[in-house]
Order: C-alpha cells, then sequence, then structure tokens
C-alpha cells in the first residue's frame, strides 16, 4: 500500500471573476522509504500541490489518501492533528521561533499532540532528534547564534521529532549556499537510508531535485514526467540530469 | 497542550517585548491603582464615622423640640417651644430603657475671661450629660444636681473655650468668667473630644446647668428647653426605647391619633446613617470614574493583542503547520491578554496600596485597605483580560496557515 494515494486531485482558486487552475488532476502513489523530488517552474502548481500533500489546505476535487486513509475531507482540526503525528514540514526560510532555543524549537511539535507527552519525556526526544542531526552541542544556541545550515538541520529535527511517515521540504536548500545546500541534502539522504523515512523534496533547481530516487516534474498544474532516478547522489558530483523541455 | 505549558509560552512571548508588555500593563495598573485608593479612602471616611459613632455616644437618642412639618407649616426644628422639664421627668417614670436623660437648651453668647474673650455656645444641660456621651471631665468636675436645682452660675468649659480664653492647657478651675454680664464660677474643664456627626468642633463650646441657661441667659422662655439627650440600655435598645418616647410625649402633649409630633426623635443611628450614605455615593462615583480607566486599560490590552496578533503571522501559521489547533493558538493568545491583566492587576493592587498608605501619612486622611476589593479587582482584571483578549485570540485562531506562512 502506498503512503500517499493521490487520485485525480485538482485545486481552484476564485480570485474574483477568475478562477485559477494551480493543480488540474494530479494522479500520484508515492510508497513508504521513497526519496522523491518535485520539481517545476514557480507557477507550476508544485508548491499548491505539497500545501495539499501537506494538509496544509484541501483539493476541491479528487482524493488524497494517507496511509491508507481519506484526508481530503477533513476538518480543520483533524488536519492539524495529521500534521502533527504524519508529516514533517522543512521551510525555506527554516521558520524557527526567534529567541528561543534549539532546543524548545524542537519540542514546539510535542506541545500539540493529542496525547500530551510530559515535560521530561519531550526533551528527551527533542535531544534525540538534535544529537541525530549533529547539533547535540548546540541545543541551548538560539535561531541567531546557529549558521544557515544549523538552523535548517533544527527545522528538520523539528520536523522528526514526532516521528512522521513523511517529511516534506519546500526548498530547504533555498537559503543556503551550495556546501550547506550539500549538507542538508546528504541529511535527508541519510535520513531516507537509515530510518526509512519517506522524503518529498519540492525544488525549482534540477541539480537539487537529481538527489531523489524519483523526480516528479509539475508543468501548468500537471505532472508532466515521473521517473525512477538512479541511486541519486550522496555528493553533487555527477552532471546535472536532462529533463524535458 | 497543558496550561502551564500555555502560560509558559505566554510568559516567554510577553518577555520578548519587554517595554511593550510594561507599557501595556500600565493602563491595568493605573486603572486597578485607581479603584483601589477611591475604594480605601471611601472606607476609611466610613471608619471615621464609625468612630464618630463611637465617641457620641452608641446608645444616643436626641429629641427636639418642634418638627418640620406641623400643620402644613414648617416650624424648624427646636423652633416650637414644645418641651419642658416635666417631659423629662415624664420619659424618666415611664421608660425604664432610657438609662440616662439630659435636658438641654443652649444659646450664644460672648464670654469673656480678664481681657480676654471668645463666642461660643453655651450648652444648657444635665449632671448626666458626661455619662451619656461618654465623656470625661479632664479638670476639676462636671456640676451637680444641687447646682441644678439652684440654677447656679457655674461652667464646664470646652477644651477650645479654655485654650481661648485662658492660654492653652491652663487650669481654669475656679477663675470667674463673664457671660451677659453676669459671673459665672468654672468648675471644670471637658477632656478634648474632637469634631462631631457633622463636622462641628464639639470642644468649643461652654456647659451649664440647664436651668441657669434657662433663667439667667435666655430669660423669655423660662420653662422650656429645646431639647432631651437620652441614653438608651443598650444598643439593640436604641430604636424601641426611641418609640417609647415618643409615646410618652405624645401622651404628654395630649397629641391625638392621626396629628403629627411636636417634636422630633432621632437617634445616633439616623444621623451616621445619612452621613454614611453619602459617603458611600461619593465612594461609588469616585470609584466608578477609575473603574473607567480600567475599561481604557482593557482597550490598550486588546490593541496591542491585535498588533501582536498581526506582527506574529508567521509564527501562527508555523504553530499551525506543526499541528497546533485553532483552540491552541486561541488560547495562547488569551493567556498572554489575561497575564497581562493580572499582573497588571496585581501591580496595580501594591500601588494603590502604596498610594492609601501615602494619603494617609501625607494629607492625614483616613484609608482602609479593602480586601474585598482587592479580590474583586483582581477578578475584574481577569475578566478585562479575557474580554479585550478573546477578539485579538479569535483572529489568530481564524488566520489560514498556508497564507500566515507566506505573511511577510
Amino acid at each position: 500500500m502506498p503512503v500517499i494515494a493521490v487520485r485525480d486531485l485538482a485545486r481552484t482558486y476564485s480570485t474574483g471573476a477568475v478562477e485559477v487552475h494551480a493543480v488540474r488532476g494530479v494522479n500520484l502513489d508515492i510508497e513508504a522509504g521513497e526519496f522523491v523530488a518535485v520539481v517545476g517552474p514557480s507557477g507550476s502548481g508544485k508548491s499548491t500541490f505539497m500545501h495539499i500533500l501537506g494538509c496544509l489546505d484541501r483539493p476541491t476535487r479528487g482524493a488524497y489518501e494517507l496511509e491508507g486513509r481519506d484526508v481530503s475531507r477533513l476538518t480543520r482540526d483533524e488536519l492539524a492533528d495529521i500534521r502533527n503525528t504524519k508529516i514533517g514540514f522543512v521551510f525555506q526560510g527554516f521558520n524557527l521561533l526567534a529567541r528561543t532555543s534549539a532546543l524548545e524549537n524542537v519540542e514546539l511539535p510535542l506541545l500539540y499532540r493529542g496525547a500530551s507527552v510530559r515535560g521530561a519525556e519531550r526533551r528527551r526526544r527533542a535531544l534525540a532528534m538534535l544529537d541525530a542531526v549533529g547539533l547535540a552541542d548546540r541545543v541551548d544556541h538560539m535561531p541567531n547564534q546557529l549558521s544557515g545550515g544549523q538552523q535548517q538541520r533544527v527545522a528538520i529535527a523539528r520536523a522528526l521529532v514526532n516521528e512522521p511517515a513523511i517529511l516534506l521540504a519546500d526548498e530547504p536548500t533555498g537559503n543556503l549556499d551550495s556546501t550547506t545546500s550539500r549538507e542538508v541534502l546528504d541529511l535527508f539522504r541519510q535520513l531516507n537510508a537509515e530510518r526509512g523515512i519517506t522524503v518529498i523534496l519540492i525544488t525549482h533547481d534540477h541539480e537539487i531535485a537529481a538527489h531523489g530516487n524519483r523526480i516528479v516534474q509539475f508543468h501548468d498544474g500537471l505532472v508532466v514526467r515521473d521517473e525512477a532516478h538512479a541511486g541519486g547522489r550522496v555528493t553533487g558530483a555527477a552532471p546535472a540530469v536532462e529533463v524535458l523541455q | 497542550m497543558t496550561l502551564f505549558v500555555t502560560i509558559r509560552v505566554a510568559l516567554k512571548a510577553l518577555g520578548r517585548n519587554k517595554l511593550r508588555t510594561a507599557l501595556t500593563m500600565l493602563g491595568m495598573i493605573i486603572g486597578v491603582a485607581a479603584v483601589i485608593t477611591m475604594v480605601a479612602l471611601g472606607r476609611g471616611a466610613q471608619q471615621e464615622i464609625e468612630t464618630q459613632i463611637q465617641s457620641a455616644g452608641t446608645n444616643l437618642i436626641r429629641v427636639r423640640a418642634g418638627n418640620f412639618r406641623r400643620g402644613g407649616v414648617s416650624m424648624g426644628v427646636g423652633g416650637a417651644p414644645t418641651l419642658t422639664a416635666e417631659d423629662v421627668d415624664a420619659i424618666r417614670r415611664a421608660v425604664p430603657g432610657a438609662r440616662y436623660l439630659a435636658a438641654g437648651v443652649s444659646t450664644r453668647d460672648q464670654v469673656i475671661a480678664a481681657n480676654r474673650n471668645w463666642n461660643t455656645e453655651i450648652e444648657g444641660t444635665d449632671v448626666e450629660l458626661p455619662l451619656i456621651r461618654i465623656w470625661d471631665v479632664d479638670m476639676g468636675a462636671f456640676f451637680n444636681p444641687s447646682h441644678v436645682r439652684s440654677a447656679a452660675k457655674v461652667a464646664v468649659l470646652g477644651s477650645v473655650v479654655r485654650d481661648n480664653l485662658f492660654g492653652e492647657g491652663a487650669d481654669p478651675v475656679g477663675e470667674r468668667i463673664r457671660i451677659r454680664n453676669q459671673s459665672f464660677q468654672v468648675i471644670g474643664v471637658m477632656a478634648p473630644k474632637g469634631a462631631g456627626s457633622f463636622g462641628q468642633d464639639e470642644d468649643d463650646k461652654i456647659f451649664a446647668p440647664y436651668t441657669t441657661v434657662q433663667k439667667k441667659l435666655r430669660g423669655r422662655d423660662g420653662t422650656n428647653i429645646s431639647g432631651i439627650t437620652i441614653s438608651a440600655d443598650s444598643p439593640d435598645n436604641v430604636n424601641p426605647v426611641a418609640d417609647e418616647i415618643a409615646a410618652v410625649l405624645r401622651a404628654q402633649h395630649g397629641i391625638p391619633p392621626g396629628e403629627p409630633d411636636d417634636f422630633m426623635v432621632r437617634t445616633q443611628t439616623d444621623i451616621t446613617t445619612m452621613r454614611s450614605e453619602m459617603t458611600q455615593t461619593m465612594t461609588g462615583l469616585l470609584a466608578g470614574i477609575a473603574g473607567v480607566s480600567l475599561i481604557v486599560g482593557g482597550i490598550g490590552i486588546m490593541n496591542i493583542m491585535l498588533v501582536s496578533v498581526t506582527e506574529r503571522t508567521r509564527e501562527i501559521g508555523l504553530r499551525m503547520a506543526l499541528g497546533a489547533k485553532g483552540r491552541h493558538v486561541l488560547w495562547q493568545f488569551l493567556v498572554e491578554a489575561i497575564v497581562l491583566s493580572l499582573v497588571g492587576g496585581a501591580v496595580g493592587i501594591g500601588l494603590g496600596f502604596g498610594v492609601s498608605e501615602g494619603l494617609t501619612r501625607v494629607l492625614l486622611w483616613p484609608t482602609a485597605f479593602p480586601a474585598d476589593t482587592v479580590a474583586l479587582a483582581v477578578g475584574f482584571a481577569a475578566a478585562i483580560g479575557i474580554f479585550f483578549g478573546f477578539y485579538p485570540a479569535r483572529q489568530a485562531a481564524r488566520l489560514d496557515p498556508i497564507d500566515s506562512l507566506r505573511f511577510e
């Protein structure tokens, strides 16, 4: 059973008189443990698609099954629970809480769990996650005391602290230089390989997308290409993958 | 998310912008402090009135000749010569609950001692007055029944009169003073008493036997008295005794049923209740005005909370993306508003207490710290936090996660 099954998914925005068809009928299955890169130019509908996958938005048409459960018609609160336990988000701008320590940032999703997690347990899990991303010695640092790459690693630890089924990364390297980008992407690969976490990476950059095992290309609200990509890369030594167009 | 965690998150958020937090609280601080101070002043005045009741004599009943309304004509209190010494004897016989009685008739005149003179009230009264008013004689002695029987020209001075005629603290016992060209012997000085129920100086008067005032000073209505001062045997008995006195006097004066009294019976409680009500009205008014500043403080909180919600839109979006539900966000901001108002309220209570103490020490205004008002202020502060915090918090809770995450 695929972890994500999307059937004829569409999302239409009405801005006054004009209807914008951001996503126009997408079919996609993602199996557990895949490392999928979703690539496409801006305006291709990949961000809207990601919002729906991340349960931040609901489709206007079609079905979205997450771990076998149709989540396309859930209420706001039910979607919040799904985001909390099933999905980890990594954003381009890190989105860490300012003047809040790395540890407390990582603890944040645990605060919103239905079954409350005690303080000591929260701390234990957050510390373990920070250790896993290699920041065991930075737990008490504030975001402004951390480099961009370190901040993004705190964000990844935060995304994973509730042990979600999928990790959704939206342009995670957009604010990082090439060396730190590679470190972050290597971390994704490592988490994918060692922990079996399903990673969905959204990017406009084909070179970044080449890190995935599978590349899904969006154009004009539709999937125009979906192919396995041999092995992916741990470091960016191979040439850029050729794509359609 | 437990309440404890919510409060900690709120405190952290408030701690990130300390100056703004402090300024927002200032509105609440001033509002609560104003209410506390006003109520403390009111309570202080109230307590002072109660002290005056004690000082006037708790069981006091006063009968005055005449009545405001008599056959449709306003006579004015004491305006009709209707009471006599026989009425006093009748009450003494018929009303056992009237423990001490003193007939009274007073006048005002110039009093001369050697080269000094002083215009004051000469209160003609009876020997039991010190017992009724619970008022000690400081020097010498009060006059005795034989002075009253013989209408002796003796005088007991109030301390203010003594100070003005003989010098402060002097002992004038045995000295002579002149009133209306008649020589009186000073036989005593009363202990200082302070202000009476309506602020008049109780120490600025001279006591003499009522018979002396009737015959030697007033002359024209030789047998009438203007009032009777009575002390009931217990505080609980004041009202029944007052009623009995009224009945006796109606019988004495032969007033048929249905006709109005030609006298007025008032208890000390009547008099102080009136003043007490005045004070309460004033306190209520001032506290009301102070309460308005509390509302203004609440609006200040709402304003800042709205700004804060807008400023932290991205934070709200992030929290929602991480699984925060609407109610989590609602509570976060609501608790912030409540913390603002409660901490502001607590500081306000402290400030109000300080200001009240200051007023008592510097201006000598009596204040009493109102414990129940403090509880009320805390409750009111929390209510303001909830009321004015709810709208911004709901705004935050209704935000769309995607729009909030993209908000610049």
